[in-house]
């Protein structure tokens, strides 16, 4: 299978297998026009197996939603064909706007102008919950 | 600078301490405060249903020589045009120089107290914390025991939905040699959230189980709570829980002779009212109480703020 080199975008790599796809959308890269390629179950010495996703555009990435995702992924950033930046991901002490807050008592279900902000309360299970009401948070 | 309270772990274990002092102080010496709030205000927003929290911050406002205004329903305020809480704390901070806010929704207080210019005080925000009730809890356990270690603590009822429940929780779990018994129908069991974050964290041995009168004898408190309509989406589930466990003289049978009683009412009939003549009947005095922590609680935040 051939995959094209990128000249400008980004390389999501070492995606726990099976997270690719779920990445892919929750990235809402499905409402775009890009060239994106999903590579589902690729070998790796270090993983056994890893999903890739290449995407060949210079645009903005949610890397607080790839880190909640999988922190383990790396994002490299490519520039003329040229990896520029290697980014490793680690657990955000706080998403803001990434997740919405699941529990419809929460005072967010109501007030539309309030972020969605989610606080890193055990980093070890990797929860967060809702700066609001602690209402654990999940996709 | 402002400071809020919002869950009962903001208040450090010291200053818990320091208002039940303070509480006692005024208990003892009601003239010596009847005039350290005069022409302060409080502002009671109350956008759900309460008659003891709000007339409690209320009464205790005016035993300290200050002012009430209030809103007592969400129809009676600017809510009902699609105001939002935090244009309404900016706005009841030009009025009052505290607030107490009650509203259905959780996090609300939250949200208040990041957009108020003077303190907030939580009166409830829906099923999430309600800690000045847990202030009257603490003061009651104070007076009834004298200690705060070395209790064996039942609590009963709906312990999912209970605010109270995890509040006293995690105010109890900072002291040492306490044991919880944790008294519920299967459905209704502490949230594993409570448990892994206080009694698991600070190693506080505890049991669930669903028999109230086995758990009787070795109880040194008994917190009984309400199974709540309002916290339910189902009638049905309600109807089938509610009536779990009803505490009568009988179940008092092999109860210790210094059981001290809780409950955070309104009660609807899970304490029999032939047991409010008990000795060991502690709720009234708990109402009461909770009007003295209020106080104790204005007058540190007030002072806090710098506006005493």
């Amino acid at each position: 299978m051939n995959i094209d080199s990128i000249q400008n975008g980004a390389v999501i790599d070492h995606i726990t297998a099976g997270q690719g796809m779920k990445l892919y959308h929750l990235l809402k890269l499905d409402d775009t026009e890009l060239s994106v390629a999903i590579i589902r179950n690729v070998t790796s010495g270090k993983m056994g197996k890893k999903d890739i996703i290449k995407i060949d555009a210079d645009i903005p990435l949610n890397l607080d939603l790839v880190a909640y995702v999988d922190p383990g992924a790396t994002v490299n950033i490519i520039r003329n064909g040229e990896l520029v930046e290697k980014r490793q991901m680690e657990l955000p002490l706080e998403l803001t706007d990434v997740l919405t807050c699941k529990n419809p008592r929460c005072i967010t279900s109501t007030e539309q102008e309030l972020h969605h902000i989610f606080r890193l309360t055990d980093r070890n299970e990797k929860v967060y919950r809702c700066i609001y009401c602690e209402t654990k948070a999940g996709i | 600078m402002k400071r809020c309270l919002i869950d009962i772990l903001d208040l450090s274990a010291q200053e818990l301490e320091e208002l039940i002092a303070t509480a006692e102080d005024i208990i003892a010496n009601p003239d010596k405060y009847a005039h350290v709030c005069d022409r302060k205000k409080l502002a009671t927003l109350f956008f759900e249903p309460s008659t003891r929290t709000r007339m409690s911050f209320e009464a205790a406002m005016y035993e300290l020589g200050g002012h009430v205004i209030s809103v007592s329903s969400a129809m009676s305020s600017s809510a009902a045009k699609g105001e939002s809480v935090a244009d309404t704390a900016k706005t009841v901070s030009c009025y009052a120089d505290i607030i107490a806010m009650r509203h259905p929704k959780e996090g609300a207080a939250y949200v208040a107290a990041t957009n108020a210019t003077v303190p907030v005080i939580n009166a409830g925000d829906g099923g999430h914390c309600h800690p000045t009730q847990t202030l009257a809890d603490l003061l009651t356990i104070w007076r009834e025991k004298r200690r705060f270690s070395g209790l064996t603590i039942g609590v009963c009822g709906d312990l999912k939905f209970g605010r109270t429940v995890h509040s006293l929780i995690n105010a109890m779990c900072r002291y040492s040699d306490n044991k919880f018994v944790l008294i519920s129908p299967e459905e209704l069991k502490v949230p594993s959230y409570v448990k892994k974050g206080s009694l698991k964290k600070y190693d506080i041995p505890y049991v669930q189980t669903t028999d109230l009168e086995a758990a009787m004898p070795e109880l040194d408190i008994l917190y009984m709570t309400r199974v709540q309509r309002e916290r339910f989406f189902n009638e049905e589930d309600y109807l089938r829980l509610k009536d779990s466990y009803i505490l009568t003289p009988d179940k008092l049978k092999n109860a210790k002779p210094d059981l001290a009683i809780l409950h955070p009412l309104p009660r609807v009939n899970e304490i029999s009212v032939a047991i409010d003549d008990d000795p060991r009947a502690c709720y009234f005095k708990q109402v009461l109480n909770g009007k003295y922590m209020r106080m104790a609680l204005i007058l540190k935040l007030l002072k806090e703020a710098g506006t005493l």
